[in-house]
C-alpha cells in the first residue's frame, strides 16, 4: 500500500522516449506531461509505449532515487510490468470507472494493488 | 500459480540465491497476468548494455556474479551501445567504455554468450514450431512468433536474465494458444519493392492498432516475401503498435484459414503516402543509417552493390551496423571494403539508435535530419531529437552520396 500526490496523464508513457532518467521529469516535446517530475508521484498512464529498453529503465530511476511510488495504468504491457516488479514500484492496470473521472493531479491518494483499490484521501486545495 | 517440485525446490535456495531470487521476481511477474504456472524455456535473448542498464543494473549484474549466477539455457545478448573499435572516433564517454566492458565481463561469468546482435534469428538460434523461448528486443520476438511459430512475450533484460538463471517463464501472453489468433486482417495491395516499404506496412498498421494483443493477419500478397522484408515488416509492427505476432498467409506457419473480420487494407498509394509524409527539416540531410534491425548478409551484398565505385558527399556521414557473424563474412567477400572505399562507417555489434552518447553526437556533428530505410529507426530515433526521414534503399544511398534529399 502506498501514498502519494496524483499525477495523471491523457498520454501513453515510455520511461525511454518521454523521460529524462537523471532529472525524473518528463522532457520530450509535446508529451501531454511536458515538464512535470515523476519523482515520488502516483502517476495515472492510460497506456505502455516503448520496447524492451524500458524494463532496465525503472531500476535506474529508483537506484537513482528518482522513482515514482506508484504506475496505475489503463493498459499496460508485460515490458512496464517487468520493470516495475524488478523495480519494487507498485503497478495496477484495467480500471473501472476511468480514474481521470474520479481522480485529478494533485490530489492525495492510497493505493492499495492487492485489493485493487485507490482512495482518493485528500482533494487538491 | 502451480509450482512443480523443482521449482519449490528453487524457491527454497537448492540452486542457489540468485536463482531463488529470479524465480520469486518470475513469480510475481506471472502473477499479474494470472499465469498458472511457469514454462520451461529452451533459449534466451537478453538486452544488457550500459545505455539502458545505467549504473544500478551494473551494480546488480556485480552482485549477481558475487552470487554465483549461471544460465541454465542457452543465452545470448542484443545489441549493445558501444563498438570498442570506434568509440573513441564517436567520443564516446570513457568512463561509460569501461563500464561497458565489465558489463561483458560480468555477464560471460554467468556463461551468457555475448552474440551483440538483434537478429539472432537470422545468425544465432531459429527456435521450431511450438518452442518456448524468452526473447527481449521487439524485433526478434515478433519474428519469432510470427515467422518460426516459437512463442515469447517481450521480455525485457531483467526478465530475460531471469529466465536464464531458472530456465523457464511465466506462462501468458503469446506463451498461450488463445492469445496467437489473429485478431484483424490486412490486405496488401502494394507490390512492396523494397525492405522501407515493409517498414511502411508495419507504421500504418501498427499505428492504427497500438496493442501488445493485436495480431494482425496479412492476406492477398501475391509474391512470396523475404526474411529480410518480414523482419522489417515485423520490427516496424512491434515499433509502431508494440505488437508481439503477426500471421502471413500462406507464408507464417500459423497463419488462419479463415480471416478474422476487423479488416484494413495497405493500398500502392498509402505506402507513397507515407513516403511523401517525410520531409527535411532544418539544415541538410548529412546523415544516412542503416540500422535497427542491425544489416543481414544479403542486405550488405545489396548495400555493396549500391555503394560500388561510388563516394559519400563530402561533409555527408554514412553508417552500417551488423553482428560480427556478418562482418566478416562481408570482409571475406568484399562487401565490406566496397562500403569502406565509398566513405561509410560499419559498425560491429551495436544498433545506431541506442549508441552511448547519440544526443552529443548529434550536436557535435550539426545533425539535425537522419535519413533511414528502416522504419522503426525512423519511429524512435526522434526521442534523440533528430528529424527522421523514412527513404527506400537506392534513394537512401543516393542521398548519401549527392547530400540532396529526394
Amino acid at each position: 500500500m502506498v501514498e502519494g500526490e496524483a499525477l495523471l496523464s491523457e498520454e501513453g508513457f515510455s520511461p525511454r522516449y518521454d523521460l529524462d532518467r537523471w532529472s525524473g521529469i518528463i522532457t520530450r516535446p509535446g508529451h501531454k506531461l511536458e515538464g512535470m517530475s515523476l519523482v515520488d508521484k502516483v502517476c495515472f498512464f492510460p497506456t505502455a509505449k516503448g520496447g524492451i529498453a524500458a524494463g532496465w529503465a525503472f531500476y535506474d530511476i529508483k537506484w537513482k532515487k528518482l522513482a515514482p511510488k506508484a504506475f496505475i495504468f489503463g493498459v499496460t504491457n508485460p515490458v512496464m510490468v517487468q520493470g516495475a516488479v524488478f523495480a519494487g514500484i507498485p503497478i495496477t492496470a484495467g480500471w473501472t470507472p476511468h480514474p481521470g473521472k474520479v481522480i485529478h493531479s494533485g490530489d492525495w491518494v492510497r493505493v492499495d494493488p492487492a485489493r485493487k483499490l485507490i482512495e482518493v484521501i485528500r482533494r487538491q486545495a | 500459480m502451480e509450482l512443480t517440485a523443482e521449482e519449490r525446490g528453487i524457491l527454497a535456495g537448492k540452486l542457489g540465491e540468485a536463482a531463488r531470487r529470479a524465480l520469486e521476481y518470475q513469480v510475481e511477474v506471472g502473477r499479474f497476468w494470472q499465469a498458472r504456472r511457469m514454462v520451461p524455456v529452451t533459449n534466451v535473448h537478453l538486452m544488457g548494455d550500459i545505455e539502458v542498464m545505467g549504473d544500478g543494473g551494473l551494480e546488480f549484474l556485480r552482485e549477481e556474479v558475487r552470487l554465483g549466477a549461471r544460465c541454465r539455457v542457452s543465452a545470448t545478448t542484443n545489441a549493445r551501445c558501444i563498438d570498442f573499435a570506434h568509440c573513441e572516433r564517436l567520443g564516446q564517454d570513457p568512463a561509460e567504455v569501461a563500464k561497458e566492458r565489465e558489463i561483458i565481463q560480468c555477464l560471460r561469468r554467468m556463461e551468457v554468450v555475448t552474440t551483440d546482435t538483434c537478429i539472432n534469428y537470422q545468425t544465432g538460434y531459429q527456435p521450431r514450431l511450438g518452442e518456448h523461448v524468452a526473447w527481449g528486443d521487439t524485433g526478434t520476438v515478433i519474428y519469432a512468433n510470427s515467422v518460426l511459430g516459437a512463442r515469447s512475450n517481450f521480455e525485457s533484460g531483467p526478465a530475460a536474465l531471469a529466465a536464464a538463471l531458472t530456465g523457464r517463464t511465466p506462462e501468458y501472453g503469446f506463451h498461450l494458444d488463445d492469445h496467437r489468433e489473429g485478431t484483424f486482417s490486412v490486405e496488401l495491395r502494394a507490390t512492396l519493392d523494397d525492405l522501407a516499404d515493409w517498414g511502411a506496412v508495419g507504421k500504418l498498421v501498427g499505428e492504427a492498432h497500438q496493442n501488445y494483443f493485436a495480431v494482425p493477419v496479412f492476406h492477398g500478397y501475391r509474391r512470396t516475401p523475404e526474411a529480410d522484408e518480414l523482419k522489417h515488416l515485423g520490427a516496424a509492427l512491434a515499433s509502431y503498435g508494440s505488437m508481439a505476432m503477426f500471421h502471413f498467409v500462406g507464408v507464417t506457419p500459423e497463419a488462419p484459414s479463415e480471416l478474422p473480420e476487423q479488416k484494413f487494407a495497405v493500398s500502392e498509394k498509402d505506402i507513397q503516402n507515407v513516403h511523401a509524409g517525410y520531409s527535411l527539416g532544418d539544415g541538410d540531410a548529412r546523415l544516412v543509417v542503416f540500422s535497427g534491425p542491425q544489416q543481414s548478409l544479403p542486405e550488405m551484398k545489396r548495400l555493396a552493390q549500391l555503394f560500388e565505385g561510388r563516394k559519400l558527399k563530402k561533409g555527408s556521414s554514412c553508417f552500417v551496423t551488423t553482428n560480427a557473424a556478418v562482418l566478416a563474412r562481408s570482409r571475406a567477400l568484399g562487401y565490406a571494403k566496397v562500403l569502406e572505399d565509398a566513405g561509410v562507417t560499419i559498425l560491429e555489434g551495436v544498433c545506431f539508435y541506442i549508441l552511448q552518447n547519440l544526443s552529443s553526437l548529434r550536436r557535435a556533428n550539426r545533425w539535425t535530419n537522419l535519413v533511414s530505410n528502416s522504419a522503426k529507426i525512423v519511429n524512435i530515433i526522434g526521442a534523440h531529437r533528430f528529424n527522421a526521414i523514412l527513404r527506400r534503399t537506392a534513394d537512401c544511398v543516393e542521398i548519401a552520396c549527392s547530400g540532396e534529399l529526394r
